[in-house]
């Protein structure tokens, strides 16, 4: 195996450039070395200019996604050595405007992440003198896997509704609200069924599947998206034939 | 939560990328997604066809074979024929998502999603099958 490989980085400098560019870098390519291993050596070594977000080196903090060879990737967890001989095109993540060089502007999903209330919301606080609120192992397993989400965008960058259509909620969004609707702890269902049943909600997605193929954490947002369609199929049905905000309840029950 | 963050202002030159008229044909499952989308215009035929095979029925014998040739053209059949593979493609994805879509709980444990799969499929079979027997076997007893 080589020693090492070439890089193609993505390079947009906003007070000069009118569209990006690529520069190349030669870096040391190890059996253990990652794509992010290889952009720090570019940062320490060979151009203390290039930007780019990274935090833990260990696909937790969900900081460092970008485009590796046009998949959309978390580079802490991307081999170099799985591109060798190389070249390693490296770009920003897709579908989100870029600030400057690899690092992409995010607001967008954090403004619609809060809109879905991902937290536990309570109607009945109870008293800190009863407890705390207990779960079986079964009732943890409910929303287990769409917990393991580390916001890392990937899956928005994969999405090509997002892209055609900016105001869809999205992948992530809509996951980590079935994180929370699925949680035995939760009763702010309801709530959320409001901001996911708007066409910008669950009704935007058409099934694509690639924001499940990309995700680094096995979270499956595709199936979130399927499974919450159903749910809100069948409050519009009960809610038509039920008296008034009953099919609502039923469903926030029933998520 | 604001409605931009308020650093906004100050990087007024973010890049933005057009998305290409052929992003679709960048990578097979966007492209499987269009096919799918597309299926849905050939679903559309089918109904009209079964609609003009019922109504043709019901005009009598002759509106019938009128019908009945009128299938047999070879555009009619080209037709037809790639209208079967859109709905066949319409109904694997359908019976494929099942399983996503629904979950399925016996005592407290979740059923795996591909027993979902398998009883959407077998019932698939069963009644093509039942179908089947009626118009061919059937009508000939």
């Amino acid at each position: 195996m080589a020693d090492r490989i070439t890089m193609e980085v993505a390079r947009y400098r906003p007070e000069a450039d009118d569209a990006a560019t690529f520069e190349r870098y030669e870096v040391p390519c190890g059996p253990e070395w990652v794509v992010l291993d290889g952009l720090n050596y570019v940062k320490d070594r060979l151009d203390g200019t290039l930007s780019y977000r990274w935090s833990c080196r260990m696909g937790i903090c969900g900081s460092c996604g970008m485009t590796v060879n046009g998949e959309p990737r978390l580079t802490c967890a991307t081999f170099l050595s799985d591109y060798a001989p190389g070249p390693v095109r490296v770009e920003p993540l897709g579908n989100f405007p870029v600030v400057r060089d690899l690092v992409v502007e995010i607001s967008d999903f954090l403004e619609k992440l809060g809109k879905v209330k991902p937290w536990l919301v309570r109607r009945d606080e109870r008293p800190l003198s009863e407890g705390e609120y207990r779960q079986t192992p079964d009732e943890l397993e409910e929303y287990k896997q769409f917990s393991m989400c580390i916001n890392c965008m990937l899956c928005y960058a994969a999405c090509p509704i997002y892209g055609l259509d900016p105001t869809f909620i999205g992948p992530a969004a809509i996951a980590l609200a079935q994180r929370y609707n699925l949680d035995s702890r939760d009763q702010g269902a309801d709530e959320r069924l409001e901001v996911l049943s708007e066409h910008e909600g669950i009704w935007g997605c058409t099934f694509v599947g690639e924001c499940t193929t990309v995700c680094p954490k096995h979270v499956d947002p595709a199936g979130a998206i399927q499974r919450y369609k159903l749910t809100a199929a069948l409050a519009s049905l009960k809610s038509l034939v039920l008296p008034r905000g009953a099919g609502k309840e039923e469903a926030a029950r029933n998520a | 939560m604001p409605d931009r963050a308020l650093y906004t202002p100050h990087h007024p030159r973010w890049l933005r990328h057009r998305v290409s008229t052929w992003w679709w044909l960048g990578r097979w499952s966007y492209f499987a997604f269009i096919l799918r989308e597309l299926s849905s215009i050939f679903i559309a035929w089918f109904v009209v066809f079964l609609l003009l095979l019922v109504r043709a029925i019901g005009a009598g014998d002759m509106a019938y074979r009128q019908f009945l040739d009128w299938s047999g053209r070879p555009l009619v059949l080209v037709v037809n024929v790639v209208t079967l593979l859109f709905v066949l493609l319409h109904a694997v994805t359908w019976f494929n998502l099942a399983p996503k879509a629904m979950v399925v709980h016996v005592g407290s444990k979740r059923l795996p999603g591909a027993l979902i799969a398998i009883a959407n499929y077998g019932a698939w079979v069963v009644v093509t099958g039942g179908i089947a027997w009626l118009l061919l076997g059937g009508t000939n007893g």
